[in-house]
């Protein structure tokens, strides 16, 4: 699978990356090089074998129904570029 | 529901996705707390807040509110589920992705049974039911150039219940919500309470001409808040969709936002592409495994459910369809009737509750936990009216009194001298007063105006203070005149 200026344009946009037009050929020719580097594991013989999520055997460990964090209003404002009153605050989100 | 249009009969396929709010101490995957109205950003780990480094750990309980409401809707539990990440960029998403799950549920297909007005019940399929994140709260109108952002929900449990698109009206949208809160609520596994938040609908909605079975280009109406304003939603978006097929256009897929003032659904420009959510593998969380052992202890203590309990209601206690419908829509009323039945005609106890007790429940600040009148009470006011202590007439205002005082009705009715009076002489003698004082129109009803009786009843009625036994006076009343 090969990408081309286009796909990456749109693969930017989403993850909010702003690229000059003229790096969009040299992206396209990486991406794609990492795509067909990945696509070799095709390759391998998959049949009857259950799809996997992890390469861990191991499951989700559970926590129990407490309440034991929150209540570090400035702690979790610290870092906040903007805020007011308890609230971040960003650029108005119009909808 | 069959919609006309100009150039034929057309029919609506609706398709509803639920988010609900799972009742739980903490959050899905942090230790912050859930509870609604806290002071802002009070409720929020810096896993919720989306600090590098931080790592999900997941709630059991939440997982167990899961299982619990796939049984409520007798879905499949998929024993091993996945979460993934579902990307995308909002102010109130510290993470830039949700904590959802997609293509590995831990729900599977299911079945909703839902109430018509006509009494009839109809299957909705589930499609199925995950688990994700909530995200944070955006307030637009603290500042004119700001956006305020409260992240005490970001990170609660949802469940997204999916259904599959089986839906023909926006009654029958209506009562699949209506239902699906009814199960949640028996569960107590979300407080289904549109207002606050914590149970949000979108609506997808299409039109077939009748007698096709395709499924046409959908519309999203987003996050409506009331149920009245989902079927509101619909009725206008299957409309829009008719007038642009018949005159020639397409429909767009894409999400559109109810404004419930104009009622009229429009194009939310800013989802445009948003539709890419680039899914994955959440890499910072393991597959949940749960275990049959686990689903099988919470099948164990799953409550009698609506559908079932209103089976019971019809069989054991001889209850219409519409009456045992109307006090199995909350357990707790449920529960009420019960008690106020128990040993008792039910059919009487049924009168009662639906009656002037839920009359009392809506006119004040009553809830089930403080409610107008005890089911104790009102079970004891029951058995004076059958065992003829009071009549019928005169329990309604032993009623208005134990909401009043909230005393035992037998100390009501020997305090206030409610007892109906059951001694024929004393009824006769008043009967024979009033016939005296109006022999105009004893001739009257001799002559044949038999209309003019229930005069002489209220009369007799009103000088005994409503007192009179009604069988027994109307009875003495005809003998009377028959003599």
């Amino acid at each position: 699978m090969s990408l081309d200026k286009k796909a990456v344009r749109a693969i930017a946009e989403l993850a909010r990356i702003e690229i000059p037009d003229e790096d969009l050929d040299h992206l396209a020719g990486e991406l794609s090089g990492i795509l067909q580097f990945v696509e070799q594991l095709a390759e391998v013989d998959t049949t009857g074998i259950a799809p996997m999520s992890s390469v861990a055997d191991l499951t989700l460990p559970l926590r129990k129904d407490e309440v034991t964090d929150g209540g570090q209003v400035a702690a979790v404002l610290a870092n906040a570029p903007d805020a007011d009153d308890g609230f971040f605050t960003v650029p108005k989100v119009v909808e | 529901m069959i919609i006309q249009g100009d150039t034929g009969d057309w029919e609506i396929v609706i398709g509803l996705e639920v988010h609900a709010q799972v009742i739980s101490k903490s959050k899905l995957f942090s230790g912050a707390a859930t509870d609604f109205g806290a002071e802002p950003n009070d409720q929020v780990s810096f896993v919720d807040a989306g600090f590098p480094g931080m790592l999900p750990v997941i709630n059991e309980k939440c997982v167990e509110q899961a299982v619990r409401t796939g049984l409520g809707l007798k879905a499949k539990i998929n024993l091993t589920s996945v979460f993934a990440r579902k990307n995308y960029f909002y102010a109130d998403l510290p993470q830039g992705y949700q904590i959802s799950q997609y293509d590995m549920p831990i729900v599977g297909e299911g079945t909703l049974l839902i109430d018509l007005a006509d009494g009839s019940s109809r299957a909705i399929g589930i499609e199925r039911l995950h688990l994700e994140q909530d995200a944070g709260k955006s307030i637009h109108d603290m500042h004119p150039s700001k956006s305020y952002i409260d992240l005490n929900r970001s990170g609660v449990a949802l469940m997204e219940i999916v259904s599959k698109p089986d839906m023909r009206s926006p009654e029958e949208a209506g009562a699949y919500l209506t239902k699906l809160r009814t199960i949640l609520r028996y569960l107590e596994t979300c407080d289904g309470n549109m207002q606050e938040g914590s149970m949000r609908c979108d609506a997808n909605v299409s039109v077939r001409p009748v007698g096709s079975t395709e499924l046409r280009t959908r519309c999203e109406i987003k996050n409506v808040n009331s149920i009245r304003f989902v079927q509101q939603a619909i009725e206008y978006e299957a409309r829009r969709h008719i007038d642009v097929y018949e005159n020639g256009g397409e429909i767009r897929q894409e999400t559109r936002l109810f404004d419930s003032a104009k009622g009229e659904t429009r194009s939310m420009r800013s989802k445009e592409h948003a539709h890419d959510y680039r899914y994955f593998p959440d890499p910072d969380l393991l597959p949940l495994v749960v275990a049959q052992d686990f689903v099988d202890g919470i099948q164990a203590t799953l409550p009698e459910l609506p559908d079932d309990k209103k089976a019971r209601f019809m069989t054991d206690f001889g209850l219409n369809s519409y009456d045992a419908g109307v006090l199995v829509a909350e357990r707790a009323s449920a529960d009420f009737f019960e008690q106020v039945a128990a040993g008792r005609d039910a059919k009487m106890a049924a009168n009662w509750v639906m009656g002037d007790f839920f009359a009392a429940m809506n006119s004040g600040d009553y809830s089930w936990e403080k409610p107008p009148v005890s089911a104790v009470n009102l079970g004891k006011m029951i058995d004076l009216i059958k065992d003829g202590t009071i009549s019928t007439r005169l329990a309604k205002d032993v009623f208005i009194f134990m909401v009043e005082t909230g005393k035992d009705p037998a100390i009501i009715v020997e305090e206030k001298g409610l007892k109906q009076v059951t001694d024929t002489g004393a009824i006769e003698k008043a009967i024979d007063e009033i016939m005296a004082a109006n022999p105009d129109k004893v001739a009257e009803v001799k002559a044949g105006k038999d209309k003019l009786m229930g005069w002489f009843v209220g009369q007799v009625m009103k000088a005994t203070q409503g007192k009179a036994n009604p069988g027994m006076l109307n009875e003495l009343i005809v003998k009377k005149f028959q003599e």
